[in-house]
């Protein structure tokens, strides 16, 4: 009889990848995605861990010929991430180390492993607005590089976004990005991809001309789900405006909204009532307005003082 | 890339055969895959005794053959393992109703029960724990298909001369438990082998277990569709 430990030791045999031959050990599974699983491995040849992202077997291996198109698509997807991911070197773009093909034909590639919490997990540990807001300018900052070399992301979400144990910011999926030229060339039949919550309407629909504004639309709302304040929920509120020319029409000139609230200077998303940029104002010059009045509080007082 | 082994028949399929032999013999291979994973489920979920469990059993499979049950599953509407266990529950419930020892077999086999062999695992499980049946019906059936697919290989490697490779799986990975595993080096001096030879045939000794489960499974899926979301159970 198979006892319960060897059952269970070959039915997670049967679920791992088969490494053999390549340069990686298996240690452990790391997550799940949509496209594949990321597993922690160790690069044998240079004695490190890496991350091993790994295409779904999308009919568990069986292999039948019914799939063969779905598998061949699964592994150029996987290809066309891993070189999306090479071609943009930012220290927020998480680096691309080797792209290859496992004995059982299904696609891998090993990037670095990130070390450190998913964004939402990050937050949901209690962070100062400052610090949210610190890490989502970086978010801005890699994504914004990416759209300067024609790539948008396309799934942007707190689980996309690693902060590592040094404060790096990373953010990760690229596995539905796709260049400009790419979505011009139409998606007839592909299916819609992305996070329903994040999604830009224009997206959602399938239109043809999802451009850089659906990254702006998603960090709307990772900035929603980041900070509070009306200020910050007009940002956002303009971010995720419903169509693309209302919004940001750029990651900078988000970023920069961002940045002036953090100045404590007025954004350009937010009309103040008269109480609010008197308030905001006097949080901006609060040591020099605090000197003139201990300044006038000390002149009235020698006045009165001279007075008797 | 992995190539599939020669036999994908499926023998829920053969179960429909114009040919009596093909139908008997279909029959015979899924009461091989599936009589202990029935019979560990009406022991448990049904509180029978080891006697009535294999009465109960060998009845289901015989009325199963002689009414043609299997023939009226439809791999639209469920797998095939879960159309068998409703059967199964339904086979129960109306035995159990007649309460008819002779109208369920009235002695006669089918399948060979090995009811000592069945109620020695049945003993080394813990019974009291069993909340979900459907999930235990489930780990049941993995572990006949493991064990059939381990029985594969064995007979694959004796046949070419390659035993030492099924004995490092048998000694590796079914192991009973983790104090009986030997390491790598243990293996290795066990065999007068080296640690890279270990390594190498344990992993060649595990393509070729995954592609005997697959075939098994494949034999028990009645269409590709039924084939592929049983696979990316097994997987996912």
């Amino acid at each position: 009889m198979i006892s319960e430990p060897a059952l269970d030791r070959l039915w997670a045999m049967f679920r791992a990848p088969d490494l053999a031959g390549t340069r990686y050990e298996l240690l452990s599974e790391l997550g799940r995605g949509g496209m594949g699983v990321v597993y922690l491995a160790r690069d044998t040849a240079l004695d490190r861990e890496v991350a091993l992202k790994i295409v779904d077997r999308v009919d568990g291996g069986a292999e039948t010929a019914r799939t063969a198109d779905t598998r061949a698509d699964a592994v150029r997807a996987l290809g066309h991430e891993a070189r999306i991911l090479a071609q943009l070197e930012h220290p927020g773009i998480v680096p691309v180390h080797d792209f290859g093909e496992l004995p059982d034909g299904r696609a891998y590639y090993a990037m670095k492993r990130v070390r450190g919490d998913r964004l939402d997990r990050w937050l949901a540990a209690g962070r100062d607005v400052a610090a949210r807001l610190a890490v989502f300018l970086r978010v801005c900052d890699a994504v914004a590089f990416a759209h300067a070399h024609g790539v948008v992301h396309r799934d942007l979400k707190p689980e996309n976004v690693m902060v590592g144990e040094f404060g790096e910011v990373l953010v990760l999926d690229w596995g539905i990005a796709q260049l400009p030229a790419r979505v011009a060339e139409g998606r007839g039949g592909e299916s819609i991809a992305g996070t329903p919550e994040y999604m830009a309407p224009e997206q959602a629909r399938g239109d043809l001309e999802v451009d850089h504004r659906a990254d702006v639309y998603a960090l709307g709302g990772v900035l929603q789900s980041m900070s509070e304040g009306p200020a910050l929920a007009a940002i956002a509120r303009k971010a995720r405006a419903p169509l693309p020319a209302a919004r940001y029409q750029s990651v900078q000139a988000l970023a920069a909204d961002v940045q002036r609230f953090l100045a404590g200077r007025a954004v350009g998303a937010h009309r103040e009532r008269i109480v609010d940029r008197l308030v905001r104002v006097g949080r901006r010059y609060r040591l020099p307005i605090l000197l003139v009045l201990t300044y006038l509080a000390v002149r009235m007082l020698l006045l009165w003082l001279a007075r008797i | 890339m992995a190539s599939f082994p020669a036999t994908r028949h499926s023998v829920v399929a053969a179960i429909r055969s114009d040919r009596a032999d093909v139908r008997r013999s279909a029959f015979d291979a899924l009461a091989e895959a599936y009589w202990k994973p029935a019979f560990k489920y009406v022991r448990l979920k049904w509180r029978a005794s080891p006697e009535e469990a294999a009465d109960l059993t060998q009845a289901f499979f015989l009325r199963a053959f002689e009414k043609d049950f299997f023939s009226g599953f439809d791999p639209a509407k469920a797998r095939f393992r879960t159309f068998l266990r409703t059967c199964l529950d339904r086979f129960v419930a109306n035995a159990r109703q007649a309460d008819a020892r002779l109208k369920r077999g009235g002695g006669a086999t089918l399948v060979p029960i090995d009811l000592v062999e069945a109620e020695g695992e049945l003993a080394q499980q813990a019974q009291d724990g069993v909340a979900d049946f459907d999930a235990y019906f489930h780990r049941e059936w993995l572990r006949s298909l493991f064990a059939a697919a381990a029985g594969r290989l064995r007979a694959a490697c004796a046949a070419r001369g390659r035993d030492k490779r099924f004995a490092l799986f048998e000694q590796y990975d079914l192991a009973r438990d983790e104090t009986e595993r030997p390491t790598y080096a243990e293996l290795a001096r066990r065999h007068g082998l080296s640690a890279a030879d270990v390594t190498n045939e344990l992993a060649a000794a595990r393509r070729e277990f995954r592609r005997f489960v697959l075939a098994a499974l494949r034999e028990q899926c009645a269409t590709d569709e039924e084939f592929e979301a049983e696979a990316r159970t097994l997987t996912g």
